[in-house]
């Protein structure tokens, strides 16, 4: 038996997380520890990658916060994750979108799928 | 100085209570065999003899496999020695991953993996001759000076130059032990550990 699979499941607890990937937007609702206080803090933006697999996978989302475009990398598991919302299902022909680091404005828009 | 053979399994990691990303290094260790105590009075110092990893007896010389024998177990593909174990041991006794305690630190040696032939920079850190412009070519990499001219008239020894990287013996100190599954005889250590997947290291506490 793979050993290292033994070990992830016996100390990863798997998450239920929404189907989502690359060119979707999601809101990112992340747990943050100020002092004693814990509050919430939500991070939206398009999916850029989702990467590795089961128990070590991340995903990079990307969003423009005052003009200055903010990606950042989450690993799905992370128990500071209270939960992940998908927003917009996009049309995209790739796994990984990195072109649209290139675009801004109009021509970062992402197609959305039609349900 | 007590210890255990074993065996480099894989990385990965996990969080901890306060959601933290723990890397880790799953390592399959033991269960080793006693093969010999060496005493002050016939070796002419105090050290236990271990050995780990199964072996064909076909593969075996003759006289590792009287060795063997001697301890009552099968022929054994990895033997180190360890002096001054705290627990007391006897010839065909085994040692496990009971010797460890979850949250103690422990050191790590193994060979790391080996790089080939390589160039000051990958080898030594230099950080090469010059910039990418102002006409230079070729300098990026290179190591520079090798010394002075007439006096000395020669290299010293030990001028750190290009060549053989990498398969070395290499100790990793201070590595946390997070967990320990004794059925599986596996440890998790904190960060990662020399060599190869599936190669022998030796765990020291």
């Amino acid at each position: 038996m793979d050993l290292v699979k033994f070990v992830e499941e016996s100390l990863v607890e798997k998450r239920e997380i929404p189907e989502f990937k690359a060119g979707d937007t999601v809101t990112v609702v992340y747990k943050i520890k100020e002092g004693n206080k814990e509050r919430e803090q939500l991070f939206q933006g398009v999916v850029l990658q989702r990467k590795g697999h089961e128990n070590t996978a991340t995903f990079t989302v990307r969003k423009i916060s005052n003009g200055v475009g903010v990606e950042r990398i989450f690993p799905t598991n992370s128990p500071k994750i209270s939960r992940i919302e998908v927003n917009k299902r996009g049309v995209v022909r790739r796994a990984r979108i990195f072109y649209l680091r290139k675009f801004s404005g109009k021509k970062a828009r992402i197609e959305e799928k039609r349900v | 100085m007590s210890g255990i053979i074993g065996k480099k399994v894989g990385m990965t990691s996990y969080f901890d209570a306060e959601g933290r990303n723990i890397p880790c290094t799953v390592v399959e260790a033991g269960p080793c065999v006693v093969t010999q105590v060496r005493t002050e009075d016939h070796d002419g110092y105090a050290a236990v003899q271990i050995a780990y990893g199964e072996r064909k007896e076909k593969n075996t010389p003759a006289a590792l496999k009287g060795h063997f024998k001697k301890a009552g177990t099968t022929p054994k593909r990895k033997v180190v020695e360890f002096k001054g174990f705290e627990k007391e041991l006897n010839l065909g006794d085994t040692v496990t991953v009971d010797i460890f305690t979850e949250g103690e630190y422990c050191d790590v040696v193994g060979v790391s993996k080996g790089k080939g032939h390589q160039g000051v920079v990958k080898r030594h850190g230099f950080a090469g001759v010059g910039g990418r412009t102002h006409g230079q070519h070729n300098r990026l990499r290179a190591p520079g000076s090798l010394g002075a001219a007439s006096y000395p008239s020669r290299v010293f020894k030990g001028m750190r130059m290009a060549g053989r990287m990498g398969g070395d013996t290499v100790k990793a100190f201070n590595l946390q032990i997070m967990k320990i599954i004794p059925e599986q005889n596996l440890l998790v250590l904190r960060g990662s550990v020399p060599g190869a997947k599936g190669s022998f290291i030796t765990i020291e506490i």
